[in-house]
């Protein structure tokens, strides 16, 4: 039995302490994981709790993260509650098991500090790995500071092993800016957080020798269409279990989360959409703008993955023009957020100007300022009624300014 | 197999062999086991095979060598005497011809579209020993 760990009702964590203390109240039985920077607390401070008797399980160090996740895909079919924790190349590394996981139903959680892909080699945040593991079937739960990130893998848990999801859950935070730096957080206490998380219940135990089952059939052209297609609704039918166990949250910490968050949205006129810590930011440029009138509000997805199309193109009907950031270099295309968005906001009877801003590739810092920057362009295509710039333009990148898809209508 | 729709094949990507729990599965006879619709038992692998092995119960001598070397279970054997061939799960591969030790073999590989009847009738002769120069 393991040892209490007092916490005090605010803590100060950075991102990787706030997972692995979550993980930890969790019970996780098995962490499989190969540490890589920034991910690396995470795993380090869970391999702490279980020496100094703080947590009751096993932790498997493994020679990639392609073992790492094959362990977690094991264990998880085995019967335990089973957790991983990486970024980047690691990540790259472990997307053909993902595939396996979310295809077995598996519902590991991993825990991804968002950061660039090389090359060029880079050890800081961006959100390339996150866009890369968008179609591995898994849930994907987005945060955007410390708290969020606390809060979000204890939820992981609940939704990703409800009797009617069964799928594995990313947790994904900014890598450095939320993993490495600190901020308050106010935690549950263990018993509190283990009573409202649960006790793991397997399914299709390989354990289970009364019932045997096998896991990684192959099925061909009879069989594979009907598999996923049933995945694919699994994955759809989670936004219910996901909104449940969200208000479930609420009425116990009182922290509210949604499908799609919206700041300042009430009279926005225009809109940015983003992901991670850049929501933090353009709320503060927001409420400075909001001092020379310009209302400007901030739309983002909470859950990435399933994507709340509808919640979407409903959060950003009353906005005349919209500004859709990606962090991630899009490799000849326009960013995957301006086109999941832009496809949501189709089906409104509006037709607000849109454009997309490529930005902080790499660990780039984005200020402010630039974000002040990006919301007085969009702001002009509100009151031109048109765009004034080109579709996709990359905003803090040094040189002659760089943009692509200058439309005649601009003109 | 049938061929049921989407919202009838199991959750995951995994099968469940049985319809219910099995107790003993060691000592029940595969006919008797409670097989489910989607396990590898239903489905047949026959189509896979190219030639086939053709069994001749009067020259076998029940030593279940290709029982235990039948890398797929498609030797049929009961309380160790020899019943034939599982032709819906054998691929063909002609490891129990090989093994078999028996003069003339009791298992031999024929084209796929032989019938049986007329291999067995034309079954080849016990080979007299050579004798040693």
């Amino acid at each position: 039995m393991s040892k209490e760990y007092v916490l005090k009702e605010v803590e100060f964590w950075d991102g990787a302490m706030a997972s692995s203390q979550a993980l930890r109240q969790a019970e996780v039985d098995i962490m499989a994981a190969y540490p890589i920077t920034p991910s690396t607390p995470i795993i380090q401070n869970y391999a702490d709790y279980l020496s100094n008797g703080y947590v009751d399980g096993e932790y498997i160090r493994t020679e990639s993260e392609h073992a790492a996740m094959s362990a977690c895909v094991a264990a998880s079919a085995a019967g335990a509650r089973v957790t991983t924790a990486t970024s980047s190349q690691g990540f790259a590394l472990m997307i053909e098991v993902l595939y396996q996981a979310s295809g077995m139903r598996l519902p590991v959680v991993l825990n991804v500090a968002n950061r660039a892909l090389a090359a060029p080699l880079n050890v800081n945040g961006d959100h390339s790995d996150l866009y890369l593991g968008r179609d591995a079937g898994w849930i994907n739960l987005c945060t955007f500071n410390q708290q969020e990130v606390y809060d979000m893998t204890l939820m992981s848990f609940k939704i990703g092993e409800h009797k009617n999801v069964r799928l594995p859950v990313m947790v994904h935070q900014d890598g450095f800016i939320c993993s490495h730096t600190a901020q308050n957080v106010a935690p549950l206490q263990d018993d509190v957080a283990r009573k409202f998380v649960g006790d793991f219940e397997a399914v299709d135990s390989l354990l289970d020798f009364a019932r045997p089952v096998t896991y990684g059939a192959q099925t061909e052209e009879d069989w594979h269409f009907e598999h996923k297609a049933k995945q694919h609704k699994a994955i759809m039918d989670s936004i219910n279990v996901i909104e449940d166990t969200f208000e479930e949250f609420e009425k116990l910490t009182g922290r509210k989360y949604n499908a799609v968050e919206s700041y300042m949205m009430e009279d926005a006129e225009i809109a940015i959409v983003a992901l991670g810590t850049t929501i933090e930011s353009s709320i503060e440029a927001a409420r400075q703008l909001r001092e020379e009138g310009i209302k400007v509000g901030i739309v983002a997805p909470r859950v990435f993955r399933p994507f709340p199309y509808d919640k979407i193109a409903d959060a950003l009907k009353n906005v005349k023009a919209i500004g859709i950031l990606d962090r991630s270099s899009p490799g000849g295309a326009l960013g995957m957020l301006f086109n999941e968005v832009t496809a949501a906001i189709y089906t409104n009877d509006t037709k607000p100007v849109i454009n997309n801003y490529i930005y902080g590739l790499g660990g780039r810092d984005t200020t402010i300022a630039d974000l002040k920057q990006i919301a007085k362009e969009i702001q002009a295509n509100a009151d031109a009624g048109k765009l004034t710039t080109p579709v996709q333009q990359f905003s803090g990148l040094r040189g002659p300014k760089l943009s692509f898809f200058d439309m005649e209508s601009s003109k | 197999m049938a061929n049921v729709g989407w919202d009838e094949v199991n959750d995951a990507a995994l099968l469940n062999p049985f319809e219910n729990s099995m107790q003993d599965l060691v000592n029940t006879a595969q006919s008797d086991r409670d097989y489910s619709l989607f396990s590898s038992f239903s489905a047949s692998t026959a189509s896979w095979r190219v030639v086939k092995p053709i069994y001749n119960s009067d020259v076998c001598i029940h030593c279940q060598n290709c029982w235990v070397y039948c890398p797929d279970s498609a030797i049929l054997s009961e309380e160790k005497k020899m019943q034939g061939i599982d032709y819906d799960h054998c691929k063909g591969c002609g490891i129990c011809a090989d093994v078999c030790p028996t003069n003339p073999k009791s298992l031999i590989m024929y084209e796929e579209a032989t019938v049986e009847d007329s291999a067995l009738a034309s079954w080849p002769e016990k080979k007299k020993k050579e004798k040693k120069a």
